[in-house]
């Protein structure tokens, strides 16, 4: 065999024309178009700011989130080392907002990717597999849509206790039925598609094309979608808390504190405000973000 | 279109029935019982109560009882109020529930595709990005956290509505829990509003009308709103849920006598008959608006055929 050698131009030539031809990925054309959305940016440099604080903040308080101190009962913010106040029992509302907002955002992580997982599984396996299965999977889907599932999960709590996982469990499991059907659509339209077609014909089984090929291309609505449901989770879990059946005392979350701080509004205002604020900013952040992300990877929806 | 009605009703019938059943079986997992107070009873005159209500007899018997009761229209004696029967309860109570439900549904609707249609005429104005942030704080602010904000405002600072209370439904006593449950609705309605309006206003038959001389008025409100609040019908059955949602925390919020305050606290108290009513109440009245959404959306588009 003959060695192939190129003169030093062609070389260069070709080492250009590889520079040229590396074109920007889907994904990269995409986050370019998030960044230069100002409110998608700024919400994810608060976000980043609210999980930092969620996750260190309690370490940098010099009271912790169920100390209680019979002194230091009902004081306003900037009184007594308690930046934003205490409580009726004297606990310090910065500690209690830190530790209530990692919880609220560990439910709306850990409930998000059950319905992630739950919602991607059902809408791909119906959408690939089509025909009788596809009608019977979506008839479900139907139903369960159609029912008044916060009854289902208020009597969920009420059977079973309040319990943490629990709670991520049940408002997971009714958080999916949208997810089944965006990504079902999608699949729908996929399937057609060569590549798909090319996997068959080069002998792959069902399973390996649904979780190599179909499951990888959904990743946009899908990515959209979750940064929805997070917020939407949250918000579930807020709203069973403040009925009562959420997170117990003496943990907080977002909702037990603005529960608490509500029962307390006239005397105490600042712990009804500064919860209701962080809750605000936090939902608006991740519905920033999620708008921002459709726009990003989905231009013609604008 | 009968045909449809028909077949939707097919699937609706099956549906109530797994709700009763899921619904009946998770409430007789819950631990503790309708009878089981602080004092504890004798023995003999805690069997005596069980046998009253058939609550001695196997689960799956009861069930069937309760089946049948349904179907003649019978959803039992409350276990907790005396001498009362569910539909009763229900019957005392639903007024509440239903008119701050409809008067929060029919303003959202109003108001909502009203700002949508602005914020759509005046894209990128100041009147869209008005409108967009209230948008978007509405979806973001929980009705828990308006609803004692507006109290703490409107009740006792101001001291202009009364902070709590139903009154015979007077009116000042109704705005601030209307507010409260129709906010998010508005702010979902008018986004929605908004982009199938940009839509419209883009398309060529709106174009066709301009270029016909159409005036201005016209092309909005004949041609393009018309196709512009479209999406919205898909969205009732969800508005529907959320506000019934909502209506749990508002008349619980504002000590409003309605069905949703009964609903959390029968479920705690376990009194079972009263939250399967409730339940069973609640899907009857989804599954049906459900179905109406979906008649109008076909009344609405011809192109869409009922089979």
């Amino acid at each position: 065999m003959t060695q192939i050698s190129l003169a030093p131009g062609a070389y260069r030539n070709a080492e250009l024309l590889e520079r040229a031809v590396k074109g920007r990925s889907l994904w990269d054309d995409a986050g370019r178009r998030l960044l230069r959305n100002r409110a998608a940016v700024a919400s994810m440099i608060v976000l980043a700011i609210l999980l930092l604080l969620a996750v260190v903040g309690p370490f940098l308080v010099p009271f912790s989130y169920d100390e209680i101190n019979k002194n230091d009962v009902w004081l306003p913010p900037l009184t007594g080392g308690h930046l934003l106040g205490s409580d009726s029992l004297g606990r310090d509302l910065l500690a209690r907002l830190f530790t209530g907002l990692g919880v609220s955002l560990a439910i709306g992580a850990v409930a998000t990717t059950v319905s992630l997982v739950i919602g991607v599984a059902w809408g791909a396996t119906a959408g690939y597999l089509g025909g009788v299965v596809d009608e019977v999977m979506m008839r479900i889907v139907d139903v369960l849509y159609s029912l008044p599932y916060i009854f289902f999960v208020i009597l969920l709590m009420v059977t079973f206790g309040s319990n943490f996982i629990l709670m991520f469990v049940a408002i997971g499991a009714v958080e999916w039925l949208t997810m089944a059907r965006i990504v079902r659509g999608q699949t729908l339209s996929l399937k057609q598609k060569e590549f798909i077609e090319a996997a068959r014909a080069a002998g792959l089984t069902r399973t390996a094309i649904i979780a190599r090929h179909i499951v990888p291309n959904l990743l946009g609505p899908v990515v959209v979608y979750v940064t929805l449901t997070i917020p939407g989770v949250i918000l579930a879990e807020s709203f069973l808390s403040f009925l009562g059946l959420g997170v117990q005392p003496p943990m907080a979350s977002l909702g037990t504190l603005i529960s608490n701080g509500a029962q307390d509004m006239e005397l105490a205002p600042w712990l009804l405000i500064f919860p209701s604020l962080t809750m605000v900013v936090t939902l608006m952040c991740f519905n920033f973000i999620g708008d921002g992300l459709r726009d990003a990877i989905d231009p013609k929806d604008r | 279109m009968l045909r449809f009605l028909v077949r939707r009703l097919l699937v609706a019938i099956p549906t109530l029935f797994v709700v009763i059943t899921v619904a009946f079986f998770m409430m007789r997992a819950a631990p503790g019982n309708p009878f089981s107070t602080d004092r504890k009873l004798p023995p003999e005159i805690e069997k005596n109560i069980e046998a009253k209500y058939h609550m001695d007899r196997p689960l799956i018997v009861q069930y069937g009882e309760y089946l049948g009761g349904v179907l003649h229209g019978d959803l039992g004696p409350s276990l907790k109020y005396r001498d009362k029967s569910v539909l009763e309860i229900i019957k005392e109570n639903y007024r509440v529930s239903l008119t701050i439900g409809l008067s929060a549904f029919v303003i959202a609707v109003f108001l909502g595709v009203s700002l949508g249609v602005i914020a759509a005429l005046r894209q990128n104005g100041p009147a869209d990005y008005t409108t967009m942030a209230i948008a978007i704080l509405g979806v973001c602010i929980p009705s828990f956290v308006t609803a004692p904000l507006l109290q703490l405002a409107f009740g006792s600072q101001l001291g202009w509505l009364p902070i709590a209370g139903w009154d015979n439904g007077s009116l000042p006593n109704l705005i601030m829990p209307i507010a409260v449950l129709s906010l998010p609705q508005i702010a979902i309605i008018s986004r929605l509003t908004r982009a199938g309006m940009i839509e419209a206003l883009r398309s060529n038959y709106v174009r066709t009308a301009r270029a016909k001389g159409l005036p201005e008025f016209r092309i909005v409100a004949k041609h393009a709103i018309r196709a512009a609040v479209l999406p919205l019908v898909s969205y009732l059955g969800p508005a529907f849920a959320g506000l019934l949602t909502g209506s749990l925390i508002v008349e619980r919020i504002f000590g409003l006598p309605g069905l949703g305050k009964f609903f959390v606290t029968s479920a705690l108290q376990r009194d079972y008959t009263v939250v399967m009513g409730m339940v069973i109440f609640f899907a009857t009245l989804i599954l049906l608006l459900n179905l109406l959404a979906d008649m109008l959306y076909a009344v609405l588009d011809p192109r869409v055929r009922l089979a």
